[in-house]
């Protein structure tokens, strides 16, 4: 056990002190906080330039109805189209030709192409104004009319065990999207590092040193566990960074919301239930592919030998990936869903897919139950191919091999 | 020290070790030989517990082998590897812990090593930033860092240029002086020669000799001298006592001869028979080499 212990500080100490490991934990926040200034430049970016649109309205329903507002000015021309055009100097002014009769299309001329958001306004504003019009030449009292229109927007609200709560269905599916692509990068990642790790003890000939002194399951067990907490203190080290440096930001730039804060926020009250959920299958899922990635290490010389074996680790994950983040979200309930949540090799992304929209407690403890046998199968597996493939060189391994690995004594 | 009996190890395919037993005493420099392939590493990998043996025990000073032993054991292999990496200061100490020895005793220790063959200046510096034989005297100080009682050495002057062999040999003989018990595999017959108490050769999965070097050695005596004499060219017609087998040279009046004893006759009825001839300048037994020894058993088994 203390072996262990020395073998998951090294692996940790070693990988913690490495230039790319803080580069990354520090590049990270920074390409979200990058990310999170260009969010604000946009939101910020509005036109702010003054049109002046020049109505000439050949219907004459139009004349003095547009509302101006704070950069569009209405003006009501009584020239001609032609010396209209020919005024046009002001390249920020446009020209809007009315027809006299609705149904043929209005005109805008500008001497710059116009904004669509500017076309919509207008566009907006000439169809309120002709539904007036048209209610009162149809004798409708259009006072009245506003007062019982009505101007619904939904606000959701999810009907739970532990009472009401609102919700933002934007917010969940963006939860449910971050918690696949979080547990499907970081297994792929670090499970890739246990694979370099045991490559490296094995080209550089140490391995056999180092299983002079402790078991070969004690060696992995330690470096899968000591590269899992490298992962661990990345995605703290993350999250505190980038939560600082969004929480930092919200103060300059008090009119963006800090997206970190909505967004936590918005997971409400079950925030530390998501979380624990993340994390459990984050775990489990590292254990149980790392042990995996372990046993390919052991059984080539070199990484690029790893092809063969990496595919079928990779597939599942990849499948259910793909399937999560295009199609699942939309329908969490389904079976397919609910069989990709509950087989160990594509639970940890499936099921962080189906959390947000509240899995029923039989389903999430019967994935979690197998998620715990899942990784101490493979892990069994792996270290019984492992024990034997860290000594075996020059040897190409095939399937069969493995097998042949799997069988042997001790 | 270390009783191996009757060890047994299969792989698929085929037989690496069938029923080897070896004895090494407490204090000896046993050697291990064998050509490529005999199953001497698959024997130092199962006394270093790397594998299990199909059957067969093996007694550490009488106690049956078990993971307690393996802080008093102290393994070179044979194709060495430190982590490339890591700082070599470091890393002796992570192997040293790995040993069973604490932090600070490791520091200590290390830093008496390090002076002693000369590495101060390497702590700070990653393993690959050193030569192979600078890599190759680092690691012979991991293995010894924890003083095993048994020091395993597969191949240890591999590697080595003649000056740093030198210096690594000396070490093992002054560790051996100081009381550890030392096995090693070898292929170089002359190093066996020259440091080993008793060997076993194993060829084939199989032993096919063991013994003290000096009673292997008188086992394979077989009566043949070589006799230098000068003067007249001597004719032998048979009523000497020994066959003679070769004329090995005659150089102005020297002469040299290779003779075999005939049966009970000894080496001083042959001195009674020549003196009265010629003038006798040299007899001496030709005792085969070790490596003799080694190429005649391989080939027998052939």
């Amino acid at each position: 056990m203390n072996k262990i212990l020395l073998i998951i500080q090294r692996e940790y100490v070693t990988r913690v002190r490495k230039k790319s490991f803080v580069i990354m934990t520090l590049l990270v926040p920074a390409l979200f906080a990058a990310m999170y200034a260009v969010i604000a430049l946009v939101a910020g970016d509005k036109d702010q330039t003054m049109h002046i649109v020049n109505v000439i309205d050949q219907s004459g329903d139009f004349r003095g109805k547009f509302h101006d507002q704070r950069f569009i000015k209405y003006n009501y021309l009584d020239e001609s189209l032609a010396s209209a055009k020919a005024d046009l100097k002001n390249e920020n002014d446009l020209l809007l030709r009315i027809p006299a009769n609705t149904k043929d299309t209005a005109e805008l001329f500008a001497k710059k192409k116009t904004t669509l958001s500017l076309a919509d306004n207008i566009q907006n504003q000439m169809n309120d104004i002709a539904t007036g019009v048209s209610l009162v030449k149809a004798g409708i009292d259009t006072v009245s009319l506003h007062k019982i229109k009505s101007n619904y927007t939904i606000k959701s609200t999810e009907l739970t065990e532990k009472g009401e709560k609102s919700t933002s269905m934007g917010a969940t599916y963006a939860l449910a999207f971050a918690g696949a692509v979080l547990i499907y990068m970081s297994l792929f990642i670090y499970g890739a590092q246990v694979m370099r790790g045991v490559i490296e003890e094995k080209t550089s000939r140490i391995i056999e040193v180092i299983v002079s002194s402790v078991k070969p399951f004690q060696l992995m067990t330690g470096k899968i566990v000591g590269v899992g907490l490298v992962g661990l203190t990345q995605f703290v080290l993350w999250i505190s960074l980038s939560a600082g440096i969004s929480y930092a930001l919200g103060h300059d730039a008090s009119s963006v919301k800090s997206p970190i804060y909505s967004f936590i926020h918005n997971m409400g009250s079950n925030a530390s239930y998501e979380l624990m959920c993340f994390l459990f299958y984050w775990i489990t899922g590292f254990l149980f592919y790392s042990a995996l990635f372990a046993a390919v290490g052991s059984a080539v010389d070199s990484e690029t030998e790893t092809q063969q074996f990496m595919f079928p680790i990779t597939l599942p994950l990849l499948f259910t990936y793909i399937l999560s983040v295009s199609y699942l979200f939309t329908v969490p309930d389904s079976p397919l869903a609910f069989w990709l949540s509950i087989i160990p090799f594509t639970a940890p992304v499936a099921m962080m897919v189906r959390i947000p929209f509240n899995v029923p407690d039989w389903q999430l403890y019967l994935s979690m139950f197998l998620m715990i046998v899942g990784f101490i199968f493979t892990t069994y597996v792996a270290s019984r191919i492992y024990r034997v493939g860290i000594l075996m060189y020059g040897k190409k391994a095939s399937y069969k091999e493995l097998a042949k690995w799997f069988f042997y004594k001790e | 020290m270390l009783s191996i009996r009757n060890i047994v190890k299969q792989y698929a395919g085929h037989t690496a070790l069938s029923g080897v037993s070896l004895e090494v005493e407490s204090g000896q420099i046993f050697g291990l030989l064998g050509p490529n392939g005999a199953g001497k590493t698959s024997l130092i990998r199962i006394v270093n517990q790397i594998t299990a043996p199909d059957s067969g025990e093996i007694f550490f000073n009488g106690e049956k082998l078990n993971q307690s032993h393996i802080e008093r054991i102290g393994y070179l292999p044979e194709e060495r590897g430190l982590y490339k990496k890591m700082e070599i200061g470091e890393q002796m100490i992570y192997l040293a812990r790995l040993k069973g020895l604490s932090r600070d005793e490791s520091i200590r220790r290390l830093k008496i090593w390090f002076q002693k063959l000369g590495m101060e200046t390497w702590w700070k510096m990653k393993i690959e930033e050193l030569s192979k034989g600078m890599q190759q005297k680092a690691q012979f100080v991991a293995t010894v860092l924890h003083e095993p009682d048994l020091i395993i050495l597969d191949e240890p002057f591999s590697g080595f240029d003649p000056v740093n062999a030198e210096i690594i040999k000396d070490e093992i003989l002054e560790l051996n002086s100081k009381g550890a018990t030392i096995l090693f595999s070898t292929h170089r017959m002359e190093s066996v020669e020259e440091l080993c108490d008793a060997i076993a050769l194993l060829d084939k999965s199989k032993k096919i000799l063991d013994g003290k070097i000096r009673d292997i050695k008188n086992t394979y005596r077989n009566n043949i001298y070589i006799i230098e004499y000068t003067g007249e060219k001597l004719n032998f017609n048979g009523a000497q006592p020994f066959e003679l087998m070769d004329d090995i040279a005659d150089v102005e009046g020297d002469h040299t001869i290779k003779i075999k004893l005939k049966t009970d006759v000894t080496s001083n009825e042959v001195l009674q028979y020549l003196i009265p001839q010629t003038h006798i300048t040299k007899l001496q037994e030709v005792i085969p080499s070790m490596n003799e020894i080694f190429i005649e058993r391989v080939n027998k088994i052939v």
